[in-house]
């Protein structure tokens, strides 16, 4: 058993790791050293309130097993999964972030004499007020991202649901919430706070249902941000300062990925909150097409002479290589190139795929060296001086109507330069229009060459084809 | 008269809001997700408050509502540390520079 205070000191120490961890993250080099601070500091956190608690009966043998069997849950997890399944993966984990927020929560509320917050019935205002927020919050973020997991996943359809009345109805739900939550201080009544809490979950659900898949960078970080403030919440319950400092600093970091991804987009965090986003202009350009120019239609055979014919080739990657699996067939194509003395560089959009480093991740699953790997700010200019654009799954992100027609959904947005390379080739599996439900006019340029063909196989024949 | 301790959790809250906002401006964009990830795994300090719930009583009564609610809670938190910090690691294994490979 250790004193009040000592305990607190070593929270502290175990906060000041997390920040350490955050900040390793700042380069590839130190990021893995930066892991182990993080490890570290939970251990020191577990270990000191099992000291601080100071009851050694057979609850602590329960707690440790308890303990055991969902670090081996986790385990499994995490060395199982693949790495095209890390959005959902991070979904799936936000979420039961949110629920033990939840039950901690619950927990705390019917026996608040363990966390000295008073006792039922009269529990301290200040706690009862704190407690309540964390709840709700975790609440959210646990129905939120268990829709999210479920788009990420195709069990539920990607597409946004909106229905009349919708926005209407979340804000009515939210008010209530804060209702529900001043009569819990007044009453202290248990069936409000049952209340209040299934609320919030409805809330979490009707907030992300509206959402579309490509805005799911968005949704993801925000959901991110909406944990670490449950987790900030609870930290207020009970006092601890490694709680509090964790959470503030997992609600900034995921408040300020979302503010990224809006601005990768040019859309405002309201507008993609409010979602809906793609659902209704796809009807305008369906007529547009049919009277399109036509397309210039490629094999892999095409592909692989203009590459092998080029100096620098500037690789664009997208969703539709992360659905593909197509990251190893790359990384063998571009090893092929660079045998030929060809210089090879990767752009990443900030809003290719369905996460934040989306992409990154699944290159460097495939061996590919982060220094060959570049954002879009820092390879932009590159593209008018390099002979051929691989574009392989994405679309939006290279589309110049962003930057001619203010009329257009994506005007604004900041864009790949692809337009500029001497060739284009584009690795689609169809004509169909990407997320924005809008039109490429890439796709009819004379320097474009389509490529119809499932990411990944494309990619194989383009290989042979090198040889 | 003496300050709430209130206000000191506050100002902690507050001061880390800003360390986060200035560190994770400093997270290069390649690793945004491994931080995500390790963001995951760190927020599940929340198990602290579950332990509490779960030791709070003796011996006799292991198994009363209120620390059932902490137990699936270390359950829900754990699966998120373990999860959380080997597949930030895993990850991370990954990123390579061109002079490491081979």
């Amino acid at each position: 058993m250790i004193s009040a205070n000592l305990s607190a000191i070593f929270y502290l120490i175990s906060g000041i790791l997390f920040i350490l961890a955050l900040r390793g993250l700042s380069s590839p080099d130190t990021s893995r050293q930066g892991n182990y601070f993080g490890i570290v500091g939970m251990i020191i956190a577990i270990v000191v309130t099992f000291l601080s608690v100071g009851n050694f009966s057979t609850s602590l043998v329960f707690v440790i097993i308890f303990l055991l069997v969902g670090g081996a849950i986790g385990a499994f997890i995490a060395f199982k999964i693949p790495m095209t399944a890390m959005p959902e993966l991070v979904a799936g984990f936000h979420s039961l972030v949110g629920l033990a927020a939840v039950f901690v929560a619950i927990a705390a509320f019917l026996n608040p004499e363990a966390f000295n917050l008073g006792s039922v019935g009269s529990i301290k205002l200040a706690s009862l007020i704190e407690m309540s927020i964390g709840a709700a919050v975790g609440a959210i973020t646990f129905s939120g991202s268990i829709i999210a997991f479920l788009k990420l996943r195709g069990i539920m359809s990607g597409s946004p649901i909106t229905f009349s009345g919708q926005h209407f109805l979340n804000l009515a739900l939210g008010i209530a919430i804060f209702v529900l939550i001043f009569y819990l201080c007044k009453t202290q009544s248990e069936n409000i706070f049952w209340t209040a809490i299934a609320i919030s979950f409805l809330v979490g659900v009707l907030l992300i249902i509206p959402i579309g898949g490509a805005d799911m960078p968005v949704v993801i970080s925000m959901l991110n941000s909406y944990s670490g403030w449950a987790a900030a919440g609870i930290g207020f319950t009970l006092e601890n300062s490694a709680l509090i400092i964790t959470g503030a600093l997992v609600g900034s970091s995921g408040a300020i990925l979302s503010y990224i991804m809006c601005k990768a987009m040019n859309r405002s965090f309201f507008s993609v909150i409010l979602g809906g986003f793609g659902a209704d202009t796809s009807s305008d350009s369906k007529k547009e097409r049919k009277d399109q120019k036509p397309v210039k239609n490629g094999n892999a055979e095409d592909a692989a002479f203009l590459m092998k014919n080029a100096s620098s080739v500037i690789i664009v990657p997208g969703y539709g290589m992360a659905v593909a699996q197509a990251q190893h067939a790359l990384r063998e194509m571009v090893d092929k190139l660079k045998k030929n003395d060809i210089k090879v560089t990767y752009a990443i959009h900030p809003v290719a795929g369905r996460m934040p480093g989306h992409m990154n991740v699944l290159l460097a699953e495939a061996n590919v060296p982060y220094d060959e790997v570049f954002e879009l700010e820092d390879i932009n200019n590159d593209f008018a001086n390099s002979d051929v654009a691989f574009v392989i799954g994405a679309n939006d992100v290279t589309n110049p109507v962003a930057k001619t027609d203010p009329k257009s959904p994506i005007f604004g947005m900041p864009v790949l330069d692809v337009e500029k390379c001497k060739s284009v080739l584009f690795v689609k599996r169809s004509l169909s229009p990407g997320y924005a439900g809008i039109d490429n006019e890439l796709f009819y340029k004379d320097n474009t060459l389509m490529l119809f063909a499932d990411a990944k196989k494309m990619t194989e024949d383009i290989v042979k084809n090198l040889d | 008269m003496e300050i709430d301790p209130f206000i000191f959790r506050l100002s902690i809250f507050i001061l880390s809001i800003f360390i986060g906002y200035y560190v994770v401006w400093s997270v290069t964009p390649s690793l945004h997700t491994p931080l995500m990830s390790v963001t995951n795994a760190i927020s599940s300090v929340i198990i602290v408050g579950a332990i509490i719930a779960s030791l709070a009583d003796s011996s006799e009564n292991v198994f009363n509502i209120s620390s059932s609610f902490g137990f699936i809670a270390i359950i829900l938190a754990a699966i998120n540390i373990f999860g959380g910090f080997l597949v930030t690691q895993r990850m991370l294994q990954m990123y390579k520079k061109k002079k490491g490979k081979k």
